[in-house]
């Protein structure tokens, strides 16, 4: 008997038909609007600028030069060719040792050499997206939770949640304090989880945090330690930033907490998420990496990586290019000084037209604070704002309810993706706008005989005039294009 | 003030704990012991010869030659850019070229009898992600698929370890060569649902590991019939379609579907990979290639916990899309893999064991049924460990492969030189010899 196929409620998997993907989230509904209108200087000087993907293209250059000098880190080169078969068969999910070697290296070089990794404890992943998941596995079953700092990279919700059926519990962070994490913030969502009958498996960090550009200092690193041993439960810290950070010596890894205090915690519970999409601006490559102090869990987190093994063609490249001591610190050096410089220019023209953000000193990316530009603080208005951003001020931009922001207002800026004629543009249409909406502001305060609105410093602006309202209302709808990029 | 860490430790996950890795199975133990004293023609010549590997070597030749012949497409050039675009790239739907080389290999492994659309490629870190990937997506955890004994062993980490997913298996019998028959089918689906579990789909290995040996068109017909009669779904993994020694001895179930104008196809996904037919393991290039759209949306998507390095595809977009090139070397390495296969069956003959008729793959299946104590497992495992540790080979026992018969064997062929081979052969024929006194 013949039966109808897809009408079959249960034909595919639950997985497969929930929206775990997370691609119904804004967060990419601003990418599709970029690819179906990319800026491109020549051909499409008026698209929408992407600046909402995270990535590092600031030094190619010191790459593509070491490349040049070094044909024997590719096996497709008379010098490297002799390796070809060795390499092409080997697929020990250990990874081949010099590789392991080059990372543990790389990772301690970028912080600043205060700590030693150890080439044992490294296991691949497919990027850090494998990474988070294989952690998850690892470290709780299904229904139980991890708790989240917000806001945070909207990848976590399918990273960790999608196929793992773990629960992210988030830990609310605030404006007011600089978003930074609370002790207070984290009992308050340990003890309603607890109400919920959820288990708390573990904590979840970004640091560098993204989408906040900061980091953590020494003393919060503590107390986050202190909390996550009392209640033994795991720590994972997504260190993928570490090497973004513009102010030389300030950014503590966890490894350094546990380096410097041996005691404070059962190191079982420490494990680090690291990879090379952001530092080295790899994202093609897949190189992915879970740290853990857990030998259980390196133990099995290797087993797992044979579903996200690196390619060795890769691994071999790496091993070559990160090992080369001069070639990283220089690396390091140069990147950090162009992120910085990238970033002081553009937070700097901002304020002149009165645009702030939150104080960062590492990322790709500025958390920017337009409050006072919505209509009202609510997230629908943030939507709202954040359409007439993309249709008219043709920037892709992040909005901070995607990263579960609890307050209306703030947008993720990456600059890190282009190259410096774009910034200008970019930021010329920031200030055309803002310079706009003044004039309008200026001709509807005139008008007004009522004291019904009033300039306040508090930034709950209300504007009334049609022509704003046709500016701020959504022209643009979010185009069915298929996604085309991958998360970031 | 020192703080003393006395705690319980911290609990991991049940999937953690579970011994569901496979990694306990003998099918491993094996690889421990050449590990530890691996066979080399100079420097250890009475070491363990690794025969439990499935790896093809027999053509690497043929790839450096490509290689060297075609420097500036493998390599980024001198542009900047080049290397740029290529380390920046992470798109999920994978190189346009490289997609199409995919397709375009896949069609000349199957000499043009199937097409392939690169819209339904989908790109994974191996065979092994791709396995795990559609198990992911067809069933939910407690569900079953149905698998034909004997079965490649990683199978049971790859359907069931981080899915929750069962196998149920499909008993072969060597009365028949250990073909797929309806009734065991029938009997494997029923038994399943004599245990209130729910069958998602079959998984069949195309030609088959362990076995060495294609599947026959009609048994494909037949388990079309099957599992569109029950509604579930058939994934075919053809891993080793470049691997068959005749080409008109391999059928796709590509090629079934197309002659039935792709009717029912929704339910049916191909898995493949380079790393058997190229012998390219470590780059971790696997694909799903399903017919049916909501799969390939989902497999897609997924794909970002496995994607394949963009400096992997790069390197193989132009090598595979070379007509010239891929004609050719799958040609060569079919007639090399065929001589390798007769060169070991003649020498066990020899030796007076006989195996299963094999046209397909880089092993043979090996009966010592003759030479166990007992029909029993624990005889299959204690031969094995003989000649593991006194032989000095690592072969695959097929308990680990969940043979219900005792007494085969997998023995690899195509992961060592001529000569090793012949050391291999040498130590059988002596170690049959010694027993038969």
């Amino acid at each position: 008997m013949d039966i109808a196929l897809n009408t079959t409620h249960n034909f595919l998997s639950k997985i497969a038909t929930n929206d775990g993907h997370g691609e119904n989230s804004p967060y990419f509904d601003g990418w599709k609007a970029y690819d179906s209108d990319p800026y491109h200087h020549e051909t499409n000087p008026s698209g929408v600028i992407q600046m909402g993907l995270a990535e590092n293209q600031l030094c190619f250059d010191l790459i593509q030069e070491w490349i040049g000098n070094h044909p024997e880190a590719s096996i497709c080169t008379p010098q490297g060719g002799f390796d070809f078969k060795e390499i092409a068969l080997f697929q020990d999910y250990h990874g081949l040792p010099e590789f392991r070697s080059a990372i543990a290296n790389f990772m301690s070089r970028v912080r600043g050499s205060r700590v030693q990794f150890d080439p044992d404890r490294i296991v691949m992943s497919g990027g850090a997206t494998g990474a988070h998941e294989t952690l998850a596995f690892c470290l709780a079953n299904r229904g139980e939770a991890f708790l989240v700092p917000t806001p945070y990279y909207p990848g976590f919700d399918r990273d960790l949640k999608w196929r793992t059926g773990v629960e992210l519990i988030p830990v609310v962070c605030e404006s007011s304090n600089n978003f930074k994490v609370t002790l207070g913030a984290l009992e308050e969502a340990y003890d309603k989880a607890k109400e919920s009958n959820i288990k708390v498996k573990g904590l979840l960090i970004t640091n560098p945090s993204n989408p906040l550009g900061t980091f953590y200092d020494k003393e919060t690193l503590k107390t986050l330690v202190d909390f996550i041993n009392e209640k033994n439960i795991h720590l994972v810290c997504d260190e993928i930033y570490a090497g973004t950070v513009t102010r030389e010596n300030e950014f503590v890894s966890i490894a350094e907490v546990l380096e410097e205090f041996p005691t404070i915690c059962d190191h079982n519970l420490i494990h680090i998420v690291y990879s090379l999409s952001k530092d080295m601006g790899f994202p093609g490559f897949r190189v992915g990496i879970i740290y853990s102090f857990n030998d259980t869990v390196v133990n099995i987190a290797r087993k797992m990586s044979s579903f996200g093994l690196v390619s060795t063609q890769t691994q071999h490249m790496v091993a070559s290019m990160l090992s080369e001591n001069d070639f990283v610190d220089n690396f390091i050096k140069e990147s950090r000084n162009r992120l910085a410089h990238r970033h002081d220019m553009f937070t700097r023209e901002l304020a002149q037209v009165g645009i702030g953000s939150l104080e960062s000193n590492a990322g790709l990316f500025f958390w920017m604070d337009l409050r006072r530009f919505l209509k009202e603080p609510t997230f629908e208005s943030e939507m709202t704002f954040w359409r007439t951003i993309i249709s008219e001020i043709k920037l892709n931009v992040s909005p901070g309810s995607s990263f579960h922001c609890n307050e209306p207002g703030w947008f993720r800026v990456c600059f890190a993706n282009m190259d410096d004629a774009t910034v200008m543009v970019a930021l010329e249409r920031i200030k055309s706008f803002v310079h706009e909406t003044r004039m309008l502001e200026i001709k509807t305060m005139a008008k007004i005989k009522t004291k019904k609105q009033c300039w306040q410093n508090n930034l709950q602006l209300k504007l009334s005039s049609r022509r704003l309202e046709d500016i701020m209302s959504p022209q643009y709808s979010p185009l069915n294009s298929p996604m085309l990029r991958a998360q970031n | 003030m020192a703080i003393e860490i006395v705690q319980p430790s911290v609990e991991l996950s049940k999937i953690a704990l579970s011994e569901t890795h496979g990694e306990d199975s003998p099918y491993f133990a094996g690889w421990k012991a050449y590990d530890e004293n691996p066979y080399h023609e100079l420097h250890n010549p009475s070491g363990v010869i690794q025969m439990g590997l499935a790896e093809n070597q027999v053509s690497f030749d043929l790839l450096e030659e490509y290689l060297e012949s075609n420097l500036e497409s493998a390599n980024w050039g001198q542009k900047v850019s080049g290397f740029r675009e290529n380390a920046l790239f992470q798109d999920y739907h994978g190189l346009v070229s490289f997609r199409k080389a995919m397709a375009s290999f896949m069609e000349e492994v199957r000499g043009g009898k199937a097409k392939f659309n690169p819209e339904r490629i989908v790109l994974t870190a191996g065979a092994t992600a791709a396995n795990e990937l559609l198990t992911f997506i067809l069933a939910n955890p407690g569900d079953a698929l149905l698998v034909p004994t004997p079965y490649y062993p990683g199978f049971d980490r790859d359907l069931r370890w981080r899915t929750g997913v069962q196998i149920v298996p499909i008993h072969c019998e060597s009365s028949n060569n250990f073909q797929i028959t309806p009734e065991a089918l029938e009997a494997a689906y029923d038994h399943a649902r004599s245990m209130n579990i729910k069958v998602k789909g079959v998984l069949i290995t195309n030609p088959s590991n362990p076995l060495g040996a294609t599947i026959q068109r009609k048994v494909l017909e037949e388990i079309l019939d099957f599992v569109t009669r029950k509604n579930i779904h058939l994934v075919s993994d053809e891993i080793y379609s470049g691997s068959a020694f005749y080409a008109d001895e391999f059928v796709s179930i590509a090629e079934v579907l197309e002659s039935r104008n792709y009717k029912d196809s929704e339910r049916c996904h191909i898995v493949y990979s380079l790393s058997k037919d190229l012998g390219l393991p470590g780059f971790r290039v696997g694909t799903v290639y399903s017919y049916n759209d909501q799969v390939v949306t989902t497999a897609r998507r997924m794909s970002s916990f496995t994607l394949i390095s963009s400096q992997t595809q790069f390197l193989l977009a132009s090598m595979l899309s070379d007509k010239e090139f891929t004609r050719k070397y799958i040609k060569i390495n079919r007639e090399r893999l065929k001589k390798r296969y007769e060169m070991i069956i003649n020498g066990l003959k020899k030796a007076g064991i006989e195996c299963l008729k094999g046209n397909a793959g880089l092993f043979c299946w090996m009966n010592l049924s003759p030479y166990l104590e007992e029909p029993t497992i624990e005889s299959e495992l204690a031969i094995w460990k003989t000649i593991m540790h006194e032989v000095r080979l690592n072969i695959s026992p097929g308990s680990s492969c969940h043979c219900s018969e005792p007494g085969w064997f997998r023995v690899c062929f195509a992961n060592m030189s001529e000569e090793t081979l012949e050391v291999a052969l040498s130590r059988i024929h002596e170690f049959i010899t010694t027993r038969k006194q």
